[in-house]
């Protein structure tokens, strides 16, 4: 079997007295689709924080590609292919959207090209009509595709995508899932975060049940949901 | 190559980039060229003094404006750069007849203090209100330190320091050509800033449209989101507070090559402050906008002074804090997009087609 593209080897982080993340192990393969749910407060976030380096892990390993990621800094992490799409979007609200796009393309294109690439992008993505609008002026759906779009940008293997249809409407919701298959399709990896279960069903994937910072389950949609602990901790709710 | 440059200036970063915006610009540079045929000498050298200063500010505004790190730290590298000239000069100039050098190694110097206090502060991840206290505190313990370096036991080679009271006879910028000395002040000076500025301005320009720019300004705007886009976005953050200091040492260099002198009280709490009252007035993400408010402001404070008002600071400092309040851009950005428009709307009806 192929090493894992990211291998979690009991991941454990602490803030102070709160354990937000205990004792984690899980692998995902290169090019596999994998959603990671659980309820509010489950460390979901949190671990694709200590992925990219936002946090360092408290202990336990992360390894990407077979390599412990060990205190590289963020910015070494995303060289090397990994990255996220925030929960709450974090685009530059000052910058036109176009010139949010330039900034991860012009890391490995010419300025122009990078305009250019950035405006076929954005109409790729149908947010073109806002190209010239700052961040902080266009609907909050279009924020969400447009750090999408950013993240996607930067040609990574390894995609973190935290709730990326939060707050989009059903036609956005599909319209999103159907770009992630794409996405996957074309050989990337991608990890999605989300509370919709009707989205998760979209992405038909296997999932990993995070809950109180513990690993908690994996499996396939239909097994998840016909285990009766993850019915309760969780899809019982809905 | 020169046409790629010339696009290169206009961008995201910059303020005016039509016909309107380079035909004005240009009708400046002319004007300024012909001045002094038209002012006294005295004038000519006032305004020299003037705009010694903006080099500083304009690294300021590439710093703070684009880069969203707010320096009080300019004046120490003003005034490094301007004791470092004085010490170098005063021990080459007898002997080479040429200060140029001393002007460079000034600069030079200069920039390496900065890269060394940036490293440490933005390496130690040090951000936002304490880079502006830090930069503050070592403007003035390096203040206090020159104020006590009184007497003949602080001597470098031939240049005295001369504590409290300063540096005196420091020599012009000056070069030997073939017999002849040729000196750099008054109307030689004059022209030799404005041709420094004139450089200055368009580089800076087009580095704020540059790739570079696109990734400081990013830096400014949402670091978390730069460093996971994978910019290193200490090492984008020492590299303008270097420029930064440069520019602010090359602005020390040509103040102490036209008065001569330099005292401790060039990096006190006031005149620190200065430079980020300019840049903040005239908008500090526009380069432009920054230096047409630091020569205003340095007319106006002059003009207040010299009229027997004691409230210069005063005033300047309402003013800030009534920009601050009301016109957080800075006063000239929106006052060049409404000169746009209403010249856009004029052309537009003139228009036959």
């Amino acid at each position: 079997m192929s090493t894992p593209i990211l291998s979690l080897e009991h991941v454990t982080k602490r803030f102070g007295g709160v354990t937000a993340v205990d004792d984690v192990s899980f692998a995902i393969n290169e090019g596999e689709l994998r959603c990671l749910i659980g309820p509010n407060g489950a460390g979901k976030s949190t671990l694709f924080r200590l992925i990219t380096g936002y946090f360092p892990v408290t202990s336990g390993t992360i390894r990407y590609r077979g390599g412990d990621l060990g205190a590289l800094p963020s910015f070494r992490r995303a060289r090397m292919g990994i990255s996220i799409k925030f929960q709450t979007p974090m685009v530059y609200y000052d910058q036109t959207m176009l010139q949010n796009l330039v900034v991860p393309l012009q890391r490995r294109l010419p300025v122009p090209q990078a305009r250019r690439d950035a405006a076929v992008l954005l109409d790729k993505f149908g947010i073109g009509d806002g190209a010239h609008k700052l961040a902080s002026e266009v609907a909050h759906g279009y924020r969400q595709w447009l750090e999408i779009c950013m993240a996607v940008a930067t040609r990574p293997s390894l995609l973190l995508l935290d709730e990326p249809t939060a707050g989009m409407s059903p036609e956005e919701t599909k319209a999103t899932a159907g770009m992630i298959h794409d996405l996957v399709g074309e050989g990337m990896t991608v990890v999605v975060i989300d509370h919709d279960m009707e989205f998760v069903r979209m992405l038909n994937c296997n999932l990993t049940v995070l809950h109180l910072g513990r690993f908690f389950a994996q499996g396939t949609l239909a097994e998840i949901q016909a285990n009766p602990e993850v019915r309760s901790i969780y899809l019982g709710k809905k | 190559m020169i046409r790629r440059f010339l696009r290169e200036l206009n961008g995201p970063q910059s303020l005016g980039s039509r016909g309107l915006f380079w035909s004005s610009f240009g009708l400046c540079v002319v004007v300024m060229v012909l001045l002094p045929a038209f002012v006294s000498e005295y004038e000519v050298g006032n305004f020299t003094y003037f705009l010694t200063n903006i080099f500083l500010a304009l690294g300021l505004s590439m710093m703070w404006g684009l880069g969203n790190i707010l320096s009080f730290g300019q004046m120490a590298f003003f005034g490094l750069a301007g004791y470092s000239y004085g010490v170098i000069a005063a021990n080459l100039a007898p002997v080479t007849d040429n200060t140029f050098l001393a002007c460079i190694l000034a600069v030079l110097v200069t920039m390496a203090g900065a890269a060394l206090l940036g490293y440490f502060l933005f390496f130690g991840r040090v951000s936002g209100v304490y880079v502006s206290i830090i930069t503050l505190v070592t403007t003035l313990i390096f203040e206090t330190f020159m104020a006590q370096t009184a007497g003949p036991k602080w001597a470098i080679g031939k240049a005295l320091l001369g504590g409290y009271n300063g540096m005196v006879g420091i020599p012009s910028l000056q070069f030997r050509w073939g017999n002849e000395l040729i000196e750099f002040f008054d109307v030689p000076l004059y022209y030799l800033v404005i041709a420094l500025l004139l450089v200055t301005y368009l580089a800076l320009r087009w580095l704020a449209n540059s790739r570079y720019g696109n990734a400081l300004v990013a830096t400014g705007s949402n670091p978390v989101r730069t460093e996971m886009l994978g910019y290193d976005i200490r090492l984008v953050q020492l590299e303008v507070f270097t420029l930064a200091g440069g520019l602010a040492g090359l602005s020390g260099v040509l103040y102490v090559s036209w008065g001569h002198y330099i005292t401790p009280s060039t990096m006190g709490l006031t005149t620190a402050a200065l430079p980020v009252v300019w840049v903040a007035f005239g908008g500090r993400k526009s380069l432009l906008a920054t230096m047409v408010a630091a020569i205003g402001l340095q007319y106006f404070a002059q003009y207040l002074s010299m009229t027997g008002s004691q409230h210069a600071l005063v005033i300047q400092g309402a003013l800030l804090m009534l920009v601050v309040m009301f016109v957080p851009e800075g006063v000239i950005p929106p006052v060049g997009r409404a000169i746009g428009r209403w010249w856009r709307r004029g052309t537009k009806e003139g228009d036959p087609s």
